[in-house]
């Protein structure tokens, strides 16, 4: 069943293919099941594959298959080759799980749409391209699937491409990660430059035996690939792309926030952890940025007023997390933070996405409310995605996900004691961010009248959602809590487990747990007294505008997109305003020259016998002059 | 004899296309499409037998063709073919069709002339090619200008006069620098042997000085360049391309900005290695300024053609780029680039100008919001945007990187700036689909979409893309042998004891018996 590992990608790449080539020849019904088959397709065939792949596990961590040398010359060697071991096989899960689910949603999210089979032919390829990304054997490999996702990105955050805003999404989106991208390619280069070799695992090995740690070349590779991985990710400095990719249809904010596009930078440093081990202060970057970009993020989710930007500036301040995990060399923290968090974030934005369809593409959470008892469903998994994000304990899997990240800041020997008061309080804000969203759109008085509540293909992947958002933190338990390391044993096969300071107990683990869940619980009674309807504040306060400069700040994502505007965009739209090439005036220049002089010369030719006879007479005495001289 | 049939093909049934003209509009198309289909099937006949055929000579080349034509000047018609010109050769065939595909409607009057200058500018190319004797090689770089020019005066838009006499100056003027160079290369193997000579393997034995080659190689880089083109001898370009008709346009984007790259990797660069270390990082820094400063006005652009022309520009930077690297990585990124760059802007030239026959304009401006109108050309548009702006799976991504990846060991900081091309060229390709496709409908006339031919036809060419692009093996094992050769030339030239010609010769022996290991 191993040998079915090229399937995964392909399943998807096939039901794109089909729908491209003859999406306008189908029916509604056979679309979706086109679409949404090859996933589900994919899925059952990961659970083969892995199946298979368990049997002989940890005896044999990885496998390995070949489908053709894609270069062979000159001394690159490079394959279509696939790599499967506990990392990717944990995000093929994720991918093909969690996109299948999205996938039914959307087939009747999307049901009136035009562009159904558009739709479904991106997604398909957009999942294909994540699976080509994880799955990948060599780097260059990986950079399709890099490349792919981002074009992917691109096409559907501009679904809808009458409107000529999303059109501007779309590019930014594409542009900025491209940045990233470049970086990555460079990185590549020195790479093979240095060891002739692009193998994930081989070069690696190379590097850990020619480069010294903290060596420069090690520091300047590991800090192009960062780049790349800040740019999909969405992390400082190059997030600026994530709130406005809300521009696509919702289950592409779900796609992208969940199971692709978002995680692969996580993905990429995870699967590089021996290069970055080789670059302790880009490790230190790294943490710094996470921390950093889950506090900026987790301020201007807060004040928010669409649905989705919520959500999305959520997305950022938790993969902020997940980098922060990343720089402090709690690896399989990360990857289970990246788990937990395609769960609770899938869930919510697919809650989000049937609260909007009810109240007829209404995304403003000033203008919803009540919905409480009208969409109760929805509610409910809401309530579980938001609790779970918030890190409710004990019985939400965010709970469990962020602890361990946070107790690893706590106890890491390479961590500083002010970045994890940070991250507890972008804890705090995480609570109240979450919490501020449910009292507006489910309690009080109803804005908008709903619709009905969605079908059942929409309701299905909610509740297996909100099922796995509350269970699949029980993979990995702390030892304060029933200790279980299935979590940690699994990925230990893929990546080295964490380093913890020496001479800590269980009692300060005990006490670092209480102040998490004291923080989180804090911001969720924050938020109750802030925004629930009929609270003492929310009834002071709801007479003030919001509009204090603080406030339009924070919405504006603390202004990068004003600072690149003025130091990047309007230079560049200056600089590209002229249409004209400026080397060509040369040339005009030479051509104006040889016009008049030609001109000047045809002044000579007169019609006058006398003057021809003149000049030919000068002529000749100046030539015999010349000869006699 | 092989040879000469594919050279002789479109030459002979040139005149055919002329006078079938007073058949039906249709006869000189097909007549076209039919000799250089023939042309496609000998050439992958050929690539089929590989390196076991060998016709005369002594095993220089894969094919060869030795004639005595003037013998007093040491001129003869010599032809030769390798991995690189068999390849250069079906994408010759392969866009000639596609060019006459796409001027199927949008040619209507004097069809029979227009199919009878596309076949002789064809030949011309095909024959450029082949030549190994330097004044032949020169004899079908003019013939092949001719017809262009014609094809472009005649059947051109509004602005045809300028921009033809535009691309007749400043190709010629490259000619004559050429010219000269060439004819002072012979007399200078007089000098040394005492015997004129115009032959590609006796120029490659004769030793020049330092000071000579530099002026010379400077000189065949200056004609070479002025075709590719490179800045700043490019400003010829944007107007020819976006005035000439879309057949034209394509050949010349497709082909014959590929005989300008030919030239470099034949001619230039093992002629005159011993300047190679001088020149080579002016001509790689020509080749940067190229990526970035045609990338930059491609973003500048409003006219849909002049974007594309413009985008060209900066593709070709990365051939000049990879070429004068020296290593054999970029030279096989070169190859892989002629080939990749070839069908994508061939595919985005036939697209935009079945645009412009719908709308009768080229400004982008007056554009958008197609998508809906015409599926079939979006989608095929947004194909060709993703394969020029580098994407991975495509040809042009292997022939991009490989040049990155190669030039990085001698010129890591030009290699740097190149790669910026990449973000620019997300840029204006992305704007391009952004400012015709999507967005509000600017204009609500219900036009048609791609006919079926040229839907087919752009189909072949994006399975190709992807073909080349997941499977670059197969061009690359056929120019391996070629490539390899280049770079043991330039070696040896740098250490004097082993004359490059020796090794040239010794290696190719080796490829025509197929016993590379």
């Amino acid at each position: 069943m191993l040998k079915l590992l090229w399937l995964i990608p392909v399943l998807p790449l096939t039901g794109f293919l089909v729908l491209a080539l003859c999406g306008d020849r189908l029916s509604r019904r056979q679309i979706a099941w086109v679409g949404c088959g090859s996933v589900g397709a994919a899925a059952v065939t990961t659970a083969l594959v892995a199946a298979d792949f368990f049997r002989t596990f940890p005896d044999r961590e990885f496998y390995q298959q070949t489908l053709w040398n894609w270069i062979n010359t000159s001394g690159m060697t490079v394959g279509i080759s696939w790599y499967l071991d506990a990392l990717s096989l944990l995000m093929v899960a994720v991918i093909t799980g969690i996109g299948f689910l999205i996938h039914l949603y959307s087939a009747e999210y999307m049901a009136h749409d035009d562009g159904y089979a558009r739709f479904f032919a991106y997604m398909n390829l957009f999942v294909a391209a994540m699976l080509t990304l994880v799955l990948a054997d060599n780097l260059l490999l990986l950079y399709l699937g890099w490349e792919g996702v981002g074009l992917c990105s691109y096409l559907l955050i501009g679904f809808w491409y009458r409107e000529p805003e999303y059109g501007t999404a779309a590019q930014k989106a594409f542009i900025v990660t491209r940045i990233g991208d470049t970086a990555l390619a460079i990185g590549l280069f020195i790479l093979f430059t240095q060891f002739t070799n692009l193998s994930i695992q081989q070069v690696q090995n190379l590097a850990v035996e020619a480069w010294p740690v903290g060596s420069n070349l090690a520091m300047i590779v590991a800090l192009l690939f960062l780049i790349g991985a800040v740019g999909k990710s969405a992390q400082l400095p190059l997030q600026v792309w994530l709130p406005d990719a809300m521009a696509g249809p919702t289950p592409v904010s779900a796609l992208i926030h969940a199971a692709t596009m978002v995680t692969a930078g996580v993905y990429l440093i995870a699967r590089m952890h021996h290069l970055f081990a080789l670059a302790p202060m880009v490790q230190e970057v790294i943490a710094v940025l996470g921390l950093v970009t889950l506090l900026l993020a987790a301020s201007s989710a807060l004040v928010q007023q669409d649905i989705k930007r919520v959500l999305a500036y959520s997305t950022m301040s938790q993969i902020g997390y997940m980098f922060l995990a990343l720089g402090v060399g709690a690896w399989s923290a990360a990857m289970f933070h990246f788990l937990t968090h395609s769960c609770f974030k899938a869930l919510l934005f697919l809650a989000a996405g049937s609260v909007i369809h009810s109240l007829h593409h209404e995304q403003n959470i000033f203008k919803m409310g009540g919905l409480r008892r009208h969409l109760p469903w929805t509610f409910w998994t809401f309530l579980i995605g938001a609790a779970a994000m918030s890190g409710v304990p004990l019985i939400t899997s965010g709970f469990y996900s962020k602890d361990w990240i946070l107790w690893s800041v706590w106890s890491s020997p390479i961590s500083h004691r002010w970045i994890w008061f940070g991250a507890v309080f972008g804890a705090l804000l995480t609570g109240l961010y979450s919490f501020r969203l449910i009292f507006r759109v489910f309690f009080g008085e109803a804005r908008t009248q709903p619709a009905h509540e969605p079908g059942l293909a929409m309701r299905v992947p909610l509740v297996i959602l909100a099922f796995l958002a509350l269970t699949v933190g029980f993979l990995e338990m702390p030892h304060t809590l029933g200790n279980v390391t299935l979590f940690s044993d699994y990925l230990s096969h893929a990546l080295p487990t964490t380093e913890l300071l020496t001479g800590i107990d269980e009692s300060s683990e005990a006490r670092e747990q209480l102040a998490v869940t004291v923080a989180a619980l804090l911001g969720i009674g924050l938020a109750a007294f802030l925004f629930l309807p009929g609270s003492l504040f929310e009834a002071r306060r709801s007479g003030q505008s919001t509009d204090h400069p603080s406030v339009t700040l924070l919405q504006g994502g603390w202004g990068f997109d004003r600072l690149y505007d003025r130091v990047f965009v309007r230079p560049w739209l200056s600089l590209t305003r002229n249409s004209h090439d400026r080397l060509d005036r040369g040339f005009d220049w030479l051509a104006a020259c040889a016009e008049s002089c030609h001109g000047w010369m045809s002044h000579t030719q007169t019609g006058h016998v006398r003057w021809y006879a003149a000049t030919v007479a000068v002529g000749t005495l100046v030539l015999l002059g010349l000869f006699a001289m | 004899m092989t040879l000469w049939l594919l050279i002789l093909i479109p030459i002979l049934a040139a005149p055919f296309a002329w006078m079938g003209q007073q058949w039906s509009r249709h006869t000189p198309p097909l007549i076209a499409i039919g000799a250089l289909s023939v042309d496609v099937l000998l050439a992958l006949f050929l690539w089929n037998q590989g390196p076991s055929v060998q016709i005369s000579g002594h095993g220089f080349w894969l094919v060869e063709s030795h004639v005595s034509w003037i013998p007093r000047w040491g001129i003869s018609l010599h032809l030769g073919l390798d991995g690189l010109s068999l390849i250069l050769i079906l994408l010759t065939a392969f866009i000639g069709v596609v060019a006459t595909i796409a001027s199927w409607t949008d040619i209507q009057s004097r069809v029979g002339l227009f199919h009878c200058n596309v076949l002789l500018a064809l030949g011309g190319v095909i024959g450029v090619f082949l030549a190994i004797d330097l004044f032949l090689f020169f004899f079908f770089w003019e013939v092949m200008l001719v017809p262009m020019y014609l094809l472009i005066i005649i059947w051109g838009h509004a602005q045809r006069r300028h921009a033809s006499f535009k691309f007749f100056l400043f190709t010629q003027a490259g000619s004559l620098v050429l010219l000269v160079a060439i004819v002072t290369l012979a007399f200078l193997h007089q000098e040394a042997t005492g015997r004129l000579s115009f032959d590609y393997a006796d120029l490659m034995e004769l030793t020049l000085s330092s000071e000579m080659a530099r002026w010379l190689m400077l000189a065949f880089l200056i004609g070479f360049l002025v075709k590719l083109p490179a800045p700043p001898f490019h400003t010829w370009l944007p107007d020819t391309y976006a005035e000439a008709p879309t057949g034209a346009t394509i050949i010349l984007a497709g082909i014959l900005a590929k005989t300008g790259a030919y030239g470099l990797l034949r001619f230039t660069i093992p002629l005159f290695s011993e300047a190679m270390s001088e020149l080579a990082p002016i001509a790689m820094g020509l080749g940067v300024v190229g990526i970035l400063y045609a990338a930059l006005l491609a973003c500048a652009q409003t006219d849909i053609k002049r974007l594309v022309a413009y985008s060209s520009i900066s593709h070709m930077g990365f051939i000049l780029l990879g070429a004068f690297a020296g290593t054999e990585l970029a030279m096989q990124g070169v190859v892989m680039q002629m080939v990749a760059h070839g069908l994508s802007t061939g595919g985005l030239f036939l697209l935009a100008g079945a645009l412009e026959e719908r709308y009768h304009t080229r400004e982008m401006g007056h554009m958008g919001g197609l998508w809906s109108v015409m599926p079939r050309l979006a989608t095929m548009t947004l194909f060709f945007a993703c394969a020029s702006l580098g994407l991975p799976g495509l040809a042009n991504f292997i022939g991009e990187f490989l040049v990155l990846f190669g030039s990085y060991a001698t010129q890591p900081i030009m290699v740097i700036l190149a790669s910026l091309g990449m973000v620019m060229a997300a840029i204006y390709s992305l704007g391009m689909m952004q400012r015709t496709f999507f967005g509000p409908v600017r204009d609500s006339r219900m036009t048609p979409d791609l006919s079926n031919m040229a839907f087919g036809t752009v189909l072949v060419i994006a399975v190709l893309q992807i073909w080349l692009g997941l499977y670059p093996k197969a061009i690359l094992t056929t120019t391996k042998p070629v490539m390899e050769q280049l770079v043991q030339a330039a070696v040896a030239s740098a250490n004097p004891i082993h004359s490059r010609a020796e090794s040239l010769l010794s290696s190719r022996s080796v490829t025509s018996q197929g016993t590379i290991p």
